[in-house]
């Protein structure tokens, strides 16, 4: 035995390999899957499952589904989807009924857009200008582009505009426009002059305690009562205003709630500075207040986006109302199943673009823990 | 009233006449008369809730007093908005919990107001606020966030933010109260070799050390008033009140 005054040497012991059956394929499986009787046996009737669905799913969608010929007798017999009926349409879900030859100009316009916006989640010198374009040039450009008029181009009214085409002007306007307005109303909601924090107030809390598709039917059945003889509204700028107003309500709220979980002592630094108002909060305040609440602003938008389903009350044709309306159509009844399906599809992509977007702009404005 | 004297208010850098002050019903600033000298080093000390730290925020208007007077640098403090402009670009304010930026780098922090408050080009902004750094020896962390450095580090970026403004009248409130020990210190140290600079500076603290090394005079408040006040060597071996008796036998063992 050794005594307790005598010294200790060290010997590190040597690093030993971890049970096989706790790592790989099989380990993951024990963790994760058989994890006890009661999970194994989720395991398995999950299993059972998606072997029941999955497999008359992918049949439905792809395996049997016909995609040849340019009318229903194409589809004839087939047991799967026929989305004959989609490529037919594809044209008009796109763009509605924007003229053949100036379909280029929609496409343009969605290209110059989404090329740019693209551009702006990878690290470069040249971002802030192109956030810059896409705030101030771009939309000047998406007008001219898309009603022409100008510069040589056909003049398309916009009663000609559907589809997408009015689906992604009516989101993206929506979008772009009620963010500063629902900054503005959120700062005036939290002013200490009484008539600006009322007059936020009584907008906020009327307009979100409104269907949006109320708020669009007023503006196209009411507001011309109001409004004097032979004075029309475009349609399309109805629905947009509609929108706009109505996201800007909630951003508004959402934009609230990140200030206010900004530190107190953010707003006493920046006062101590001698930073004024404004400068205050377009330099320290909203910086931190809006990425707080990036996860909620995207969540509007996202539900914006959907939203704009509803501009069939004032006798838009966006994507969904195009396909409802083919699917009406004589030569193609009997084929909602392939329509509404597609249109999901379509929202999904976009909403998920829309989704992973804010976590990369997350992520690279996360300074605040960087170790 | 010595505000009338030309020549005595050249001198004030900061002057408090009957200045009352309440929160909803309580009276947290009772009668504080105080005259701060340009050039003075002042330690203001006290149990919580004295409205020590009430008292010098009122100083750049974070608080709002309702009776008396303030002036600073000569500027009586009002609700025109202009003043409290003036009057914040002339006072330095270090906070207990830094208040830096989380979102600007730690070079940004310290640019930000003499660039946008001042008017200053970006590349003056940024020599001064690398000198101010040099200073308080932390140059090498220009380029960090906030979040990656220490309470110490943190706390020294705060005063060179602070001045780069060049101020006439630094405010301390209460700067270590939230750091670990050992960065007390170096903390310390800095606001030590701006007092030797000539700094008018006012500080909430309890650290005695620094109040004897560096205070011209120590100010003892209680329950909104100021009790005593006296240079520190008197202060802190000959207390007048039974007050300040107490609460030095209590923070001094």
């Amino acid at each position: 035995m050794s005594n307790a005054s005598d010294p200790i040497v060290f010997t590190p012991t040597p690093a030993q390999p971890p049970p096989a059956n706790t790592v790989g394929v099989v380990g993951w499986l024990r963790a994760n899957l058989f994890n006890g009787w009661f999970n194994s046996l989720l395991t398995v009737l999950s299993v059972y499952l998606l072997y029941v669905t999955i497999p008359p799913l992918l049949d439905w969608l792809f395996l049997s589904a016909t995609v040849s010929g340019t009318d229903r007798s194409a589809c004839e017999g087939a047991d799967g989807a026929c989305w004959t009926f989609i490529k037919m349409r594809f044209n008009q879900i796109l763009f509605g009924f924007y003229p053949d030859g100036e379909q280029w100009r929609p496409i343009a316009t969605f290209v110059i857009g989404f090329g740019a916006l693209i551009s702006t989640v990878f690290p470069s010198k040249a971002r802030k200008w192109t956030v810059l374009f896409l705030l101030t040039l771009y939309p000047v450009l998406a007008f001219f582009l898309l009603s022409g008029g100008y510069f040589g181009l056909e003049e398309v009214e916009t009663a000609k505009w559907g589809g997408l085409t009015v689906t992604l002007v009516v989101s993206v306007t929506g979008i772009v426009a009620s963010f500063p307005i629902g900054i503005v109303l959120a700062l005036g909601r939290r002013s200490n002059m009484p008539i600006v924090r009322s007059a936020c107030v009584v907008f906020i809390e009327v307009v979100r305690g409104v269907p949006l598709i109320s708020v669009l039917f007023m503006a196209s059945v009411m507001l011309p009562l109001f409004l004097p003889e032979g004075m029309n509204f475009n349609k399309l700028l109805r629905a947009l205003v509609g929108v706009t107003l109505f996201t800007a309500a909630y951003m508004a709220e959402v934009v609230r709630g990140g200030l206010q979980a900004v530190p107190k002592g953010q707003y006493e630094g920046a006062a101590a500075l001698g930073l004024r108002y404004w400068q205050m909060m377009i330099l320290i305040i909203l910086p931190q207040a809006l990425k707080l609440v990036i996860p909620s602003i995207v969540n509007s938008f996202i539900s914006l986006f959907k939203d704009t389903t509803l501009v069939y009350i004032v006798g838009l044709f966006d994507v969904l109302e195009i396909i409802r309306v083919s699917t009406k159509d004589a030569n193609w009844i009997g084929f909602e199943k392939e329509g509404y399906v597609f249109a999901a599809f379509m929202f999904w992509i976009f909403c998920f673009a829309m989704s992973r977007v804010s976590l990369r702009i997350e992520k690279r404005l996360d300074t605040s823990h960087r170790k | 009233m010595t505000t009338e004297n030309p020549a005595a208010s050249e001198k004030l850098a900061v002057e408090l006449v009957d200045v009352n002050k309440w929160y909803g019903e309580f009276h947290v600033l009772r009668n504080i008369n105080l005259s701060v000298f340009r050039g003075e080093r002042i330690v203001i000390c006290g149990p919580s809730g004295s409205g020590k730290s009430t008292m010098i925020r009122c100083i750049n208007r974070l608080e709002e007093h309702q009776k008396g007077k303030i002036i600073v640098d000569g500027i009586q403090l009002t609700n025109d908005l202009k003043r409290i402009d003036e009057i914040r670009r002339e006072v330095g304010m270090v906070f207990q919990h830094f208040n830096l930026f989380p979102h600007l780098t730690v070079l940004q922090n310290c640019t930000l107001a003499p660039i946008y408050v001042r008017g200053m080009p970006k590349k003056d902004a940024e020599e001064i606020a690398m000198k101010y750094l040099t200073r308080v020896r932390i140059p090498e962390q220009a380029d960090k966030f906030p979040g990656q450095l220490s309470g110490g580090q943190q706390q020294r970026v705060a005063i060179a933010r602070s001045l780069c403004m060049s101020p006439k009248i630094m405010l301390f409130d209460e700067p270590t109260s939230a750091l670990d020990p050992e960065m007390v210190k170096e903390v310390l140290d800095t606001m030590v070799s701006l007092a030797e600079e000539g700094m008018t500076m006012l500080c909430v603290t309890h650290e005695m050390g620094f109040a004897r090394q560096v205070a011209n005079r120590v100010i003892f408040m209680d329950r909104g008033e100021i009790v005593e006040q006296n240079e520190p060597n008197e202060f802190f071996s000959n207390p007048r009140s039974d007050r300040t008796r107490l609460f030095l036998s209590q923070i001094l063992h």
